[in-house]
């Protein structure tokens, strides 16, 4: 199932998508496979693979943290198709979200046609604007992925127009200012972002940055056409598999409306 | 000052050839682009250009002399050698000229938080005393192991109201102070500027942080040809992000007879894997912001630099270094810190001039060109800064004073 008719899916059961966040390799390239399983058993609609990197300038300290571990684990670029072909072949829709530097070194329609291969249905490129972006936008539309780029409170009406066209799949609204990392209030910024960014666009609209329970997804989910979880499953990786399919099954209740009382 | 009929470039989205651009977060995007547009504007606005020349003048000390030294020339071929005395400026080294221009910017965009970055220390200080001048508020992101190394440097800093955060995160040096200054730039752009202090990162980093350095290169070919009656053999300069490096070659960019080298830190040797020499050793991929020559793996992650020296312990470097490189207009060689240190002693004991460790590479390549070009031979040195703030590695290195004499 494409990103595409994903979105028609759950627009049409009148909720939010769930998609959920976790780097390759963490905490270990078999751990990453099994709690990925879990985030997708336990009720995401879609997973974020992440590709741990050497400077995720993008991130707090717990994706930092889990950056770390799976590259001193040995993490290796290769393995994150490994990751996704899990997901995709078990029946599972995944994305892989990765800073530009690896991706770029691999060698970029390489990159997507493994991607491709391994069942992965598009790429979140966090420091990729689509400026820069040429030999992706080729390599996507060639590999038949989707390119999921970001907007941000701070991007001018020109900027979310010209993101917007490039993007496909569904766009990913950082809903505030500042790094990953789950907070405990969600952002005000965020429902203005969205109204901004449907003014230009149909693609569906995901918010991310500080989400970790049910009653933040409930809030986004009255505007937004996906919830996206990050550090919050990052952290509950090492109460095991079974409390990271809990945590996913409380904001899948929270992305239909429901805010699960704990 | 006006890189809009600049034939150097770069292009409008910041290119140097293939090198350059932004690799950032959309988030940082519009910030980038006020400051495009402000410091556009400003570099020709009379009012500021007027307000950077005095305080380079009136505050910074410049111009810097130019000064020859006959001594350490005489292990260097017989070449003759002169020192452009970036290390006389008012902070010791040539960061100050970026700094002051970078703070009468972030003044224009009606901010009041400057963040930086710092290895050494030299520039972290330098942004300390123009927040200082100008009423800044000021954060400096250092990395642990630098703040060890170059604590006098953290206690100047300290002591001209600045806060200085060390790093934990990574290597723990100037590549994860660079990664944390982001950090806190993507949370508060608004209400503040990221001082960056080498000509590397995001367009308009590059250009603009060049710019502000170009006076280095300009004073220094007047000088010498008033000195020499000609232009230099070879000019050299350290290369770390490669800002002095910049600044004092594109004084000489034109001239094709002058040869530009880049002395790049080749730590415990390249071949040994512990260096910096990010030109010498490096493949193309995006750090920090742009395109450039990196030190990286086959999965692309950064390799971390090792050098003696905290402010050339650097992965990256500048794009317009790079391109400079692939053109062949500038060529990088790399010195080792054996080779520094004994430059650095050689320096202070035959001249009475006691040179930083970064500049000190230059001085050991300046000490391999003379050999080269023979007694007829003119090479110029950026002297990039002075070495009181490595007074501790010296004093390691060296063992200058014996345990319990201090």
């Amino acid at each position: 199932m494409s990103l595409a008719e994903l979105f028609t899916a759950t627009r049409e059961q009148g909720r939010a998508a769930l998609v959920g966040y976790l780097p390759a390799g963490y905490p270990t390239a078999a751990g990453s496979k099994s709690m990925l399983r879990a985030m997708v058993d336990g009720g995401c609609d879609l997973v974020e693979v992440g590709v741990p990197y050497s400077d995720p300038v993008m991130d707090g300290p717990t994706i930092q943290a889990a950056a770390t571990q799976a590259l001193e684990a040995g993490f290796r670029l290769r393995d994150v198709f490994e990751v996704v072909e899990s997901i995709s072949s078990a029946g599972g829709r995944a994305v892989v979200m990765t800073y530009w530097n690896p991706v770029n070194r691999y060698g970029v329609d390489a990159y997507a046609r493994d991607l491709a291969a391994a069942g992965g249905l598009g790429i979140i490129t966090p420091d990729l604007i689509p400026d820069e972006a040429d030999e992706w936008l080729a390599a996507s539309t060639e590999h038949g992925l989707d390119r999921i780029f970001l907007v941000a409170p701070s991007s001018t009406e020109e900027r979310i127009a010209r993101t917007a066209k490039a993007s496909s799949g569904f766009l990913y609204a950082t809903s505030v200012m500042g790094v990953t990392g789950a907070r405990d209030v969600v952002s005000s910024a965020a429902p203005e972002l969205v109204r901004r960014v449907r003014a230009h666009t149909d693609l569906p609209v995901g918010v991310g940055l500080g989400v970790r329970n049910g009653a933040q997804a409930a809030e986004l989910a009255a505007f937004a056409d996906a919830v996206i979880v990050g550090s919050a499953f990052v952290s509950k990786v090492a109460e095991g598999e079974q409390a990271v399919a809990d945590l996913a099954a409380e904001l899948a209740q929270g992305v239909r409306g429901a805010a699960a009382v704990a | 000052m006006n890189e809009q009929h600049d034939p150097h470039g770069p292009d409008e989205r910041g290119y140097f050839g293939p090198y350059g651009g932004r690799f950032m977060p959309e988030a940082l995007i519009a910030a980038l682009d006020e400051l495009t547009t402000v410091y556009e504007k400003a570099s020709v606005d009379p009012e500021f250009t007027g307000e950077f020349q005095r305080l380079l003048r009136d505050y910074a000390g410049r111009p810097s002399l130019l000064t020859e030294v006959p001594r350490f020339a005489e292990h260097a071929g017989g070449a003759r050698v002169l020192l452009k005395r970036e290390d006389l400026n008012h902070t010791g080294s040539h960061k100050i000229n970026n700094v002051l221009g970078q703070a009468l910017l972030t003044k224009r965009m009606g901010k009041k938080r400057v963040i930086a970055e710092t290895g050494a220390g030299q520039h972290g200080v330098a942004t300390a005393t123009a927040c200082a001048l100008m009423g800044l508020d000021c954060v400096v992101y250092m990395g642990e192991v630098d703040t060890q190394r170059q604590a006098l440097n953290v206690a100047r800093m300290r002591l001209l109201g600045a806060e200085v955060i060390p790093v934990t995160s990574g290597s723990r040096t100037l590549k994860d102070a660079i990664n944390e200054a982001l950090r806190d730039w993507v949370t508060n752009v608004d209400s503040t500027h990221y001082l960056l202090g080498t000509a590397a990162g995001a367009h308009p980093f590059p250009v603009m942080v060049r710019n502000f350095h170009k006076v280095i290169g300009i004073e220094a070919r007047q000088q010498v040809l008033d000195l020499t009656g000609r232009l230099p053999d070879a000019v050299a300069a350290c290369v770390g992000g490669g800002s002095n490096a910049i600044g004092i070659f594109h004084g000489f960019l034109d001239d094709p007879g002058v040869r530009l080298v880049g002395l790049e830190p080749g730590g415990k040797g390249v071949d040994s894997g512990h260096h910096g020499a990010t030109l010498t050793a490096g493949t193309p991929g995006m750090l920090h912001g742009a395109r450039s020559y990196l030190l990286q793996d086959e999965d692309g992650q950064t390799i971390e630099a090792y050098s003696i020296s905290a402010g050339l312990d650097y992965p990256g470097v500048g794009p317009e270094h790079s391109y400079l490189k692939d053109l062949g207009r500038a060529e990088y060689r790399s010195v080792t810190d054996a080779e520094a240190m004994a430059a650095m002693r050689l320096l202070s004991r035959t001249e009475g001039i006691i040179p930083a460790i970064e500049s000190s590479h230059a001085l050991a390549g300046a000490l391999e060109l003379g050999r080269e070009l023979g007694p007829e031979g003119i090479v110029l040195v950026n002297l990039s800064g002075r070495g009181d703030k490595d007074m501790d590695t010296a004093n390691s290195f060296f063992g200058l004073v014996e345990q319990g004499e201090s």
